[in-house]
């Protein structure tokens, strides 16, 4: 069961979480709320956040009850816990964080749905001691929120020329880049540059072998 | 002597024994000279402006197609005229009152992002030119949408902006339209002309006719798109385009107007992004005719030209996929 455990620090296993298999950038799933909440920095940050958390401690319950969880049954209980760990999120930025939340109240709750969660659940969490679940869903879930701040940071600068809120370019920016389009064209593009450094500075194969699945 | 005669007679060569001389530069550049009438009639109509956009275009398209070529490390292809066309036509397609970045963004937009990340020539899934158009009309919608009227004369540029016939007639209705433009005989002359607002070259609709029976004659392009194309924005106008019940609109208008002429024969029968199939393209004209009769009767914007076609463009491979000939004598495979 316990493979993974002794060879990796859980340094790398953040380091993966962010790099090698960056859930946007690497992986190409959960690209719904990358789309849709990255049209402002704050925006991008706080679902973020919310993501990093609910991974981590799901990896982390999910670890804990691992050798409990009969496996015929494990992805209702998966799902289970994440919509548990979702609703602290929804109630906590439900209750501290009113503006944001009327904004991407609706994303965090499909957090629920996102295949990242469920995907680390079932691939990591589920094998390992609850430690390494619990870094693997951090590094996991840092990964998916520096791609979207980066996202977002992009679709901000572009889109209201902005950037957090605080005015930057005072020339006429390019609405396109904050409406659904410009999302699609934003990730497009940035999965395109990570691949080419990808390539060009590492020797890798680039990622989007996933995307056509 | 008479042997090597003979032998003369029996060279033996491989495929393919009969050549063409057409190449895809050859064709580029005749369809860009067939532009020609449109591109004069847009000058005569709108002035300097009509050449200040086009070379915008074009600049930006030459720029974007060796930018992009170059930092790939593919080989420079600005000779075979494909960044050159898409630059004539996306100026084309622009009001003459824009302001100098927007051709110059959307133009990287079609040449760069729709064509060049997408493999370059043969391998993008939209047209460019209307991708770029899309992109411009998307981001800046007011600047866009800003149009001046033609004035035919080279002096009094004085920047009067008006509405296109097809924003009249969404806004406004039929009356309006005849009350501008005096009678329906006049209305039907000036949109042949070209004498309304509109995108430069999609104005005069008698000298894209000229272009395109040109590339008629040269077989370039095939009748089936732009007749099926035509056909059924004027069935479906007139069926659903009156206020006073089935078949009371007015096809003549719809079909004379907006950027219909252009797309239909320049912009849908780009041979990248069309089905090769003859019953195919006839299937691709009928989809972009009912979805820009659509969009201009019941959706928020008064021309739905430019989004029917890229609409249909995204159905093309399944249009070929699905109506290409049996190879003869293949097995047929199993269902998986």
């Amino acid at each position: 069961m316990e493979h993974h455990e002794e060879k990796i620090s859980y340094l790398q296993l953040i380091k993966n979480g962010v790099f090698k298999e960056n859930t946007i950038f690497r992986l190409v799933i959960s690209l719904c709320p990358s789309i849709a909440v990255t049209n402002s920095v704050r925006n991008g940050f706080l679902l973020g956040m919310a993501v990093l958390f609910v991974q981590s401690m799901v990896n982390t319950t999910v670890a804990l009850l691992r050798r409990f969880i009969h496996p015929r049954i494990r992805i209702p209980i998966f799902m289970l816990i994440i919509s548990g760990w979702v609703s602290v999120v929804d109630m906590i930025m439900a209750a501290y964080a009113r503006a944001a939340y009327k904004e991407i109240g609706l994303y965090v709750e499909i957090i629920v749905a996102f295949a990242s969660i469920l995907a680390r659940a079932e691939m990591f969490a589920s094998k390992n001691r609850p430690l390494a679940a619990f870094f693997d869903g951090f590094g996991s879930g840092l990964g998916f929120m520096i791609a979207l701040v980066v996202i977002s940071f992009f679709r901000e600068l572009f889109g209201s020329g902005s950037l957090a809120g605080i005015p930057i370019i005072h020339a006429k920016p390019l609405l396109i880049m904050i409406m659904p389009a410009g999302g699609f064209i934003a990730v497009g593009l940035l999965m395109g540059f990570f691949n080419w450094i990808d390539i060009r500075f590492y020797g890798g194969k680039g990622a989007g072998g996933a995307a056509g699945h | 002597m008479a042997v090597t005669n003979r032998q003369q007679e029996l060279v033996v060569t491989v495929s393919p024994h009969v050549r063409s001389e057409e190449s895809t530069a050859k064709i580029m550049w005749t369809v860009t000279l067939s532009l020609l009438p449109a591109f004069v009639m847009a000058v005569y109509y709108f002035g300097p402006r009509a050449v200040y956009v086009t070379a915008l275009t074009v600049i930006g398209s030459l720029f974007s197609e060796w930018l992009i070529e170059r930092m790939a490390g593919k080989e420079i292809t600005l000779s075979d005229g494909s960044a050159f066309l898409t630059g004539v036509l996306l100026g084309m397609n622009l009001p003459s009152s824009v302001p100098f970045y927007i051709p110059l963004v959307s133009s990287f937009v079609a040449v760069a992002i729709t064509k060049q990340l997408f493999g370059g020539l043969g391998y993008n899934i939209f047209n460019p030119a209307l991708i770029g158009r899309a992109f411009a009309l998307i981001t800046w919608p007011r600047a866009m949408t800003t149009w001046f009227t033609p004035t035919a004369a080279f002096v009094a540029m004085d920047a009067k902006t008006t509405a296109t016939p097809l924003g009249i007639l969404k806004e406004e209705g039929m009356h309006k339209l005849l009350e501008v433009f005096g009678d329906k005989m006049h209305l039907y002359q000036s949109l042949l002309m070209g004498h309304r607002a509109g995108s430069l070259g999609e104005t005069s609709v008698i000298a894209i006719l000229i272009g395109a029976a040109f590339l008629l004659y040269k077989r370039y392009i095939s009748l089936h798109i732009p007749l099926s194309f035509i056909g059924t924005v004027a069935v479906l106008t007139w069926a659903f385009g009156g206020k006073q019940g089935l078949f009371t609109g007015d096809p003549i208008v719809h079909i004379l107007s907006g950027g219909l002429m252009l797309g239909a024969f320049y912009m849908a029968t780009d041979y990248v992004t069309c089905p090769t199939v003859k019953k195919g393209q006839i299937i691709f004209g009928i989809g972009c005719g009912a979805l820009t009769a659509l969009i201009r009767l019941k959706a928020g914007y008064p021309e739905g030209v430019m989004f029917a076609i890229l609409l249909m463009n995204c159905f093309t491979p399944l249009i070929d996929r699905n109506l290409k000939s049996k190879v003869f004598g293949a097995r047929k495979e199993a269902s998986k």
